[in-house]
């Protein structure tokens, strides 16, 4: 019966030791008493030399202060990066559906009878130097649902020899043919609507090479994977890919493939490598193919330059002077604090038992 | 063994009685007493004796099957490793909980992380602990092994061969040599000494370093002798684990006698002083008393590991609001957008594809499945909030906590040799919270070294007072040179008595004189031991070349100092055999032979034994405590009455002064009294049941009508820095409650010698003999010093816990008892000295037992002092289950022998003193140390640390993980609910196990807030710890707040710095996985305290190590993530968006720490304050 500690014991057994029953690791151990004495250093008492960092009132000041001086030219210079960047934004997914299909976009989307041509014209505001980047922008769309990031397959994207490895790319991954190349969700839905732009009817040049990441074209997109039964499935879900070029150099499919982080994204379309003048005025010609119209997705195109920030964004200038601002305000009240309430550091008067009314407890 | 001690006067109640009383308690709160101590009588022999042919394995093993000598104390074999290893690791719910989620996650609608992924921390977890369980098995294999084939001789073929300790079989005889181990459990048979003595050290057992002397039977040793072939039956108990008691007969010649504890020698004791022994063999292997002792004393749980469990409980809440959240959302989402599930571009829940699967649905179950699937999962990306990491890290803390502690020097005995030891690895950081010690005294904080002090003989007191040392030296060098026998240990004689002993008139004084140095000399157990060796550093020995030196090797200390004493008068006791004894008186040699010897017991607490003078009287030699010896002594003469009351008077003298008193007298037996006891004496001993029982009739015979001869005085000196350590511990706020088996009076004057007492206090003596009286004692003790009754006291206790950090709170007794006087409008009591309890073992029956228990309790909450004396090892337990059962303070016991084993196993923290007495208390204890003192720095420093480290590694590791994970829900809630991680798999398995594992575990180590220079300096910071500052429930919500905050503020910052942007969702992911390692680092930076090498490395190590990993990462083309990191490095907006992360997100944390440490400065920052800048 007591017997059973021995069983359950098992985690402390170890700390416990063997007891009794090692005589000979305890004898010598015996021995060995004399130099059992702990050796002295500095590591094992404790005492390794170190620094011991004190809020002391110097301390708190400087450092809000430094924070501030740092945040504040910081958030200067962002801001004014960020309004550099000339960018303009045209929303045109319900402007391209013609009046007659306005109660039921879906089927003129779905159609392929309809005229999907649109054209828009855009305002230049300011003079935009070159390089300016398109972008189209959707709205709504999940490009990070669990099941979307999933399916595809990163083996068959990179090398003929696992064509067939499409596993999670499942429903979209075969067909009575053979794999679906490139397989999965992702690649089904590839963005398909195209754009054209000139300016006073001019055409101006799109450069669609070197939109994606080198790294991606050079080893994640293999040179010897064609598109093979693509799009060849009942439901058609985007853009149609030449099945004669490889994979490492469809660039629209390498940038939809870097799956955006949030629901409303942008994603790069190519570049115009010439500036436009301010008051320009830019037709765009939009094939407006691609279905957001299922789940009440926006779409936008995008003109930006960039700046050393990226695009337009004034939260990181305002974001930084605001913080920068607010440290030095708290310096200020700090010094202000300690003028008005000061309290001698280290003063043992202070310690409770020294300051309790009932005095000494004990 | 303080229950061997003569005087120990334990109680005059029955013992049997008091202590199943207080194992009912016991059994009552159901707390499983450790069975290795348990010495009660239940080993007596029942109807199954075990039966050993001597000589004749074969016959003894044909019946029962006895385990042969083999030992094994490996948990597991090759084979059996790897699923019993598994097996006894998934006891641990924390493992059970990693190996669900990693189930769950196989599931296919679940596959949240990658399937290898998964497993990874399991695995990694499993395989750590299955190395260290396999590295310290191979170590005990081997060392089994080393052991299993040590040789020894065994008698085969009519000659002594040598053969393996695992060949070994029971009832086999073997012989060992001097300084040889013995195989197993032996009866002895001979002896190299022809009496059939031998000595053994049992240091492997018990710890004890003193020598102890076994017998053989003389009808085996003479046949032994004469030659090899002896044949024998021997029937003995059941193995059992009592290593003090052994019941057994043996059948021998025809003849059948008694064995008992003296006849046998135990494994893992060492054969010393005897050439060689012969030896049975009763018990081997697994079933020696050896083995059956090795368990290990039930493991603790550490207070703050409670609560954390409590916090975890909220921790898991939040998982479950969290999973619900994200499982609703998905429903709902998936009801909002049911008719569209198969033409959005981002769902698909059938196949539409040309192929044999077509029209099937995929992965999708329906909602209400599927939303259960989605809290699943979700349950499977946030597993990490419940922090079962922190259970591992929290063992490897408390492993460096304990490095520290054993290494600390000032924690080494160098007297002893004994370092500070942690036993159990589990309740470091309880050391920082006790609010009450129990002490043992002797030996704890006395040192259990005995001197002889005083001497009443006849009536008279020769005592040591008067004597200077210059006098007492001299008086030493005259004693040496006179007797030629050279003591280990030198004792201060009285002249007066030394004169009186030489003078050779005849007298009652005289010969009363001599019959006491006599009974000092004979009446004991102990043994001398004589070298030859005259090359001690004594330099006057060197003139005397035949000088012995003689050294007395004993169980008790104090007959120790007796024997010295009596040697130091001339009256040496330098041989014992089992027959005789001899003693040289003044250069005269005397063989007394011992005709029985009645032991001592707690019960008739004295000891007494028969010897025949050489010309042929009869003496029985009696000494023992007071309380029991005025009762048996012969009522005659007034002169006896006389010397009775001058003797008694001198006792309560000794006692007074802290001394250990014991009463000596003797009386001549006739040979009518003789005859009739030797018969007795012969048939109790000889007897298997109720030996003891019988014994101590039969002593009884002669034990009756005795001649007083005096009493002697013993000190028991107090150990270095007792008073010291005292105080502070009081200064602290812990009450010292000291619970000893001495007597009031020597209680008390201990109490004052080591400022336990001071005379300002008003003592509350409780030492009723009934039930009755008890109660009035304790009524009257209430009503005369105000002590509020026990539910008014509740109330306080309850107050006191709602207000828990209230820094003006109560928290000292007698201010609290003040703030409640006052409101009951007893004013005039409310400046009242400090009250003492002190309460003896006898009422203490009647209180726990009964309904008295909450009165006591009661009032010794509010005494500053509480003696306990004449206590039982079970009441001793019994008086810290009433503390603990009744608060929530930690209690912590301290002891050193055998009898403080059940409070040791009962308080929160048990400590054992490795001291004269044996082992046992280290055995049970949680930590052991050399010194009582040792206690001070333990507690106000080591506890102290511990103490804040792991609080504060406990509120960091909940920060790290739910910090984390609250980023992960949020981004949730921007995927359409589907519990999507922008996190790559690898990097949200790596967080909490390479990317900030580190830095916490080393920070848990080596932090430090205060030197410990300060720290005992003033020891009210120690109050932090009762005031549970660095752990408590509010603390842990302003944890969590500031969680949210920073896991808003790490979720945000980057979404609206990459609104509208083209960021993919493995660059966000990256940018959050650097941001939120980086930002717990700093924000562990921020707390640190003392920075050492170590810890910069562990901490900027981290982040470096983190953003090796992702570029390891970022570097494998098959990871979708392939290439971000270097994209992202190259992009300033990444940059300056972590580092506005960091500030961000710690601003608050710093803000309000600065205003705190300004306005509201705890003590340890004043502290701290000063022992920087001052």
């Amino acid at each position: 019966m007591e017997m059973d500690t021995n069983g359950a014991g098992t985690s402390s057994a170890a700390a416990g030791g063997g007891g009794v029953s090692t005589s000979t690791s305890d004898s010598s151990s015996a021995a060995k008493r004399n130099s059992k004495k702990p050796k002295y250093s500095r590591f094992t008492q404790q005492e390794l030399p170190a620094c011991k960092p004190i809020l002391t009132p110097g301390l708190v000041i400087t450092t809000f202060t430094i924070i501030g001086i740092i945040f504040i030219p910081i958030g200067l210079v962002s801001l004014s990066a960020s309004e550099h960047v000339v960018e303009i934004v045209d929303r045109y997914d319900e402007g391209c559906v013609p009046p007659n299909y306005s109660k039921n976009k879906l089927a003129y989307i779905q159609s392929s009878l309809t005229n999907k041509s649109c054209t828009r014209t855009l305002n230049v505001p300011k003079l935009m130097k070159s390089p300016v980047f398109i972008y189209y922008q959707l709205d709504n769309f999940y490009q990070n649902h669990r099941r979307y990031v999933k399916s595809r397959s990163d083996k068959q994207l990179r090398s003929k020899a696992y064509e067939r490895d499409t596993k999670s790319c499942d429903p979209e991954g075969f067909v009575l043919d053979g794999p679906i190349v490139p397989c999965g969700l992702i690649a089904w839905s590839l963005f398909n609507d195209t754009y054209g732009f000139s300016v006073k009817s001019k055409m101006l040049e799109v450069n669609k090479k070197n939109i994606a990441w080198d790294s991606d074209k050079e080893h994640k997109f293999g040179s010897d994977v064609y598109p093979k039964n693509f799009q060849s499935g009942g439901l058609i879900g985007g853009a149609k890919l030449n099945s004669s070029i490889p994979l490492s150099e469809q660039e629209d499919l390498i940038v939809w493939m870097r799956t955006a982080a949030l629901p409303t994204f942008r994603k790069l379309y190519g570049r115009i490598e010439e500036d436009l003048q301010a008051n320009e005025q830019i037709t765009v010609v939009i094939q407006n193919n691609y279905n957001t119209y299922s789940f009440g997705g926006k779409k936008k195109l995008v003109l930006s330059t960039t700046s050393w920030i990226g695009g337009k964004n004034d939260f990181l200038g305002i974001a930084y002077i605001t913080v920068g601002g607010l440290c030095l305000f708290l310096a200020v009240s700090f010094i202000l604090l300690y003028v008005i309430k000061p309290r001698p550091l280290g003063d043992p008067s202070y310690l409770s038992w020294n300051r309790s009314p009932s005095g000494h407890p004990n | 063994m303080e229950l061997h001690n003569n005087n120990n006067t334990c109680t005059t109640f029955d013992i049997s009685r008091g202590s199943s009383l207080v194992q009912d308690k016991l059994s009552k709160s159901r707390r499983v007493r450790n069975k290795s101590v348990d010495f009660d009588d239940n080993l007596l022999y029942s109807g199954n004796p075990r039966l050993i042919y001597i000589n004749d394995p074969r016959r003894t093993n044909d019946k029962y099957e006895f385990t042969g000598n083999e030992i094994r104390t490996s948990k597991y074999t090759l084979i059996t490793f790897l699923p019993k290893n598994l097996f006894i690791q998934f006891h641990r719910v924390a493992y059970l909980y990693f190996l669900a989620i990693a189930a769950l996650n196989q599931l296919p609608p679940l596959a949240v992380f990658g399937r290898t992924v998964s497993l990874f921390p399991l695995l990694f977890v499993l395989c750590v602990t299955a190395i260290k369980d396999g590295y310290e098995d191979w170590r005990r294999h081997r060392s089994d092994r080393n052991e299993n084939n040590r040789e020894a001789l065994v008698l085969q073929l009519g000659g002594f061969r040598l053969k393996k300790w695992k060949k070994i079989r029971a009832g086999e005889v073997v012989k060992i040599h001097a300084h040889e181990t013995i195989p197993c459990d032996m009866v002895l048979l001979g002896t190299s000494d022809p009496s059939g003595l031998a000595y053994i050290q049992t240091m492997n057992l018990d710890g004890e370093s003193n020598l102890k002397t076994r017998y053989a039977r003389q009808e085996t040793a003479s046949s032994v002798f004469e030659g090899c072939n002896v044949t024998g039956l021997i029937r003995c108990e059941q193995p059992n684990r009592n290593i003090y008691e052994f019941t057994a007969n043996m059948e021998f010649n025809e003849q059948k006698f008694p064995l008992s504890q003296s006849n046998i020698v135990l494994r893992g004791c060492q054969l010393k002083n005897t050439d060689w022994i012969i030896g049975v063999v009763v018990y081997a292997g697994q079933e020696t008393k050896a083995m059956l002792n090795s368990a290990v004393s039930p493991a603790k749980r550490s207070k703050l590991e409670s609560y954390m469990n409590r916090e975890t409980l909220w921790l898991s809440i939040f998982l479950l609001v969290m999973c619900s959240v994200v499982a609703v959302g998905m429903g709902l989402w998936l009801h909002r957008h049911k008719d569209k599930l198969d033409t959005l571009p981002y769902y698909r829940k059938r196949y539409l594809t040309n192929g044999k699967d077509k029209g099937k649905t995929y992965r999708y179950y329906g909602i209400p499945m599927e939303t259960f699937f989605s809290l699943l999962s979700s349950i499977i990306v946030f597993q990490i909030m419940i922090p079962i990491s922190l259970y591992i890290t929290m063992e490897l803390v408390r492993l460096g906590q304990s490095y520290f502690m054993i290494e600390d020097k000032h924690m080494y005995d160098s007297n002893s040799g004994s370092r500070f030891q942690c036993r159990s690895l589990n309740i470091n950081e309880d050391l920082g919270q006790v609010r009450y010690v129990f002490s043992d005294k002797t030996g704890t904080l006395t040192e259990n070294k005995m001197e002889f002090r005083n001497a009443s003989v006849h009536g008279k007191n020769y005592g040591s007072s008067n004597l200077t040392d210059d006098l007492s030296e001299e008086h030493n060098i005259r004693a040496v040179l006179r007797s030629r026998w050279k003591l280990k240990s030198e004792i201060s004689i009285d002249s007066e008595l030394l004169d009186m002993l030489h003078k050779d008139l005849p007298g009652d004084e005289r010969i009363a004189a001599h019959e006491f140095f006599l009974t000092l000399a004979a009446c004991n157990t102990v043994i001398p031991i004589v070298s030859q060796d005259t090359s001690s550093g004594h330099g006057r020995s060197e003139s005397w070349e035949d000088v012995e030196a003689i050294d007395y090797q004993g169980e008790s200390p104090d007959e120790q100092a007796l024997v010295s004493a009596a040697s130091a008068y001339g009256y040496t006791l330098f041989e014992r055999t089992s027959g005789h004894i001899v003693v040289d008186i003044n250069g005269n040699k005397l063989r007394l032979d011992v005709l029985g010897l009645h032991e001592f017991d707690s019960v008739r607490k004295r000891m007494s034994v028969v010897i025949r003078f050489p010309n042929n009287t009869v003496k029985v030699l009696v000494k023992g405590a007071d309380t029991s010896m005025f009762s048996i002594l012969a009522k005659d003469t007034e002169r006896d009455d006389q010397i009775r009351q001058a003797t008694q008077s001198h006792l309560t003298e000794y006692s007074s002064v802290g001394l250990r008193t014991l009463v000596v007298a003797a009386k001549d037996l006739t040979d009518a009294e003789l005859e009739l006891w030797q018969c007795r004496y012969e048939d109790a001993s000889t007897s298997l049941v109720d030996r003891a029982a019988k014994l101590r009739q039969t002593a009884a015979l002669v034990e009756c009508n005795l001649n007083l001869l005096g009493a002697t005085a013993i000190e028991d000196k107090l150990q270095d820095g007792v008073p010291e350590a005292i105080e502070a511990l009081r200064q602290a706020g812990i009450k010292v409650w000291v619970l000893t088996g001495d007597k009031q009076e020597t209680a008390i004057s201990i109490g004052l010698s080591c400022k336990l007492l001071t005379a300002d206090m008003q003592q509350i003596i409780i030492n009723g003999n009934s039930e009755e009286e008890c109660r009035n004692l304790l009524a009257d003790a209430k009503t005369r010093h105000g002590v509020q009754s026990s539910n008014r006291k509740k109330q306080n206790l309850k107050r006191k816990k709602n207000s828990e950090n209230g820094y003006l709170d109560i928290l000292d007794d007698t201010k609290s008892s003040n703030v409640l006087q006052r409101l009951a409008g007893r004013e005039e009591l409310a400046v009242r000295a400090p009250l003492a309890l002190i309460i003896d073992g006898n009422s203490l029956v009647y209180i726990l037992e009964k309904d008295l228990e909450s009165e006591l309790f009661s009032i010794a909450t509010s005494c500053r002092v509480v003696l306990c004396c004449r206590v039982a090892p079970l009441q001793k337990a019994g008086i810290v289950d009433l503390i603990k059962s009744r608060t929530d303070d930690m209690t912590l016991a301290i002891g050193d022998g055998a009898n403080d084993v059940s409070m040791i196993q009962m308080a929160d923290v048990g400590v054992g003193i490795c001291g004269q007495e044996g082992r046992q208390a280290v055995m049970a204890s949680d930590f052991a140390m050399g010194q009582f003192r040792f206690l001070k720095r333990l507690l106000l420093v080591h506890g102290h640390w511990n103490y804040q480290r792991v609080g504060y590694l406990v509120l960091y590791n909940f920060y790290r993980n739910a910090v984390f994970v609250l980023m992960l829900f949020w981004y949730i809630l921007c995927t359409a609910f589907s519990t999507t991680s922008a996190l790559t798999d690898w990097s949200s398995v790596f967080y909490s196990v390479i990317y900030t594992s580190v830095p916490t575990i080393v920070v848990g180590i080596l932090d430090k807030d205060l030197s410990h220079r300060t720290l005992l300096q003033y020891p009210k910071l120690y109050g932090a710890g009762h005031r549970h500052e660095a752990y408590n429930l509010q603390l842990f919500w302003i944890t969590m707040i500031d969680t949210l905050w920073q896991s808003l503020v790490l979720f945000y910052i980057p979404l609206f710095m990459y609104k509208e942007s083209s960021i993919d969702i493995w660059s966000m992911g990256s940018l959050w996985t650097i941001a939120v390692v980086v930002l717990v680092n700093i924000h562990l930076a921020m707390d640190i305290r003392r920075w050492v090498f170590i810890t910069h490395v562990a901490v900027w190590g981290s982040i470096m190590i983190t953003y090796a990993c992702m570029v390891v990462l970022d570097s494998i083309p098959i990871f979708p993530n392939y290439w971000t990191i270097y994209h992202l490095a190259t992009s300033p907006t990444y940059w300056l968006t972590i580092l506005l992360i960091i500030i961000v997100a710690l601003l608050p944390r710093f803000l309000v720490k600065v205003v705190h440490q300004i306005f509201w400065p705890s003590d340890i920052q004043i502290a701290r304050e000063a022992e920087i800048l001052r």
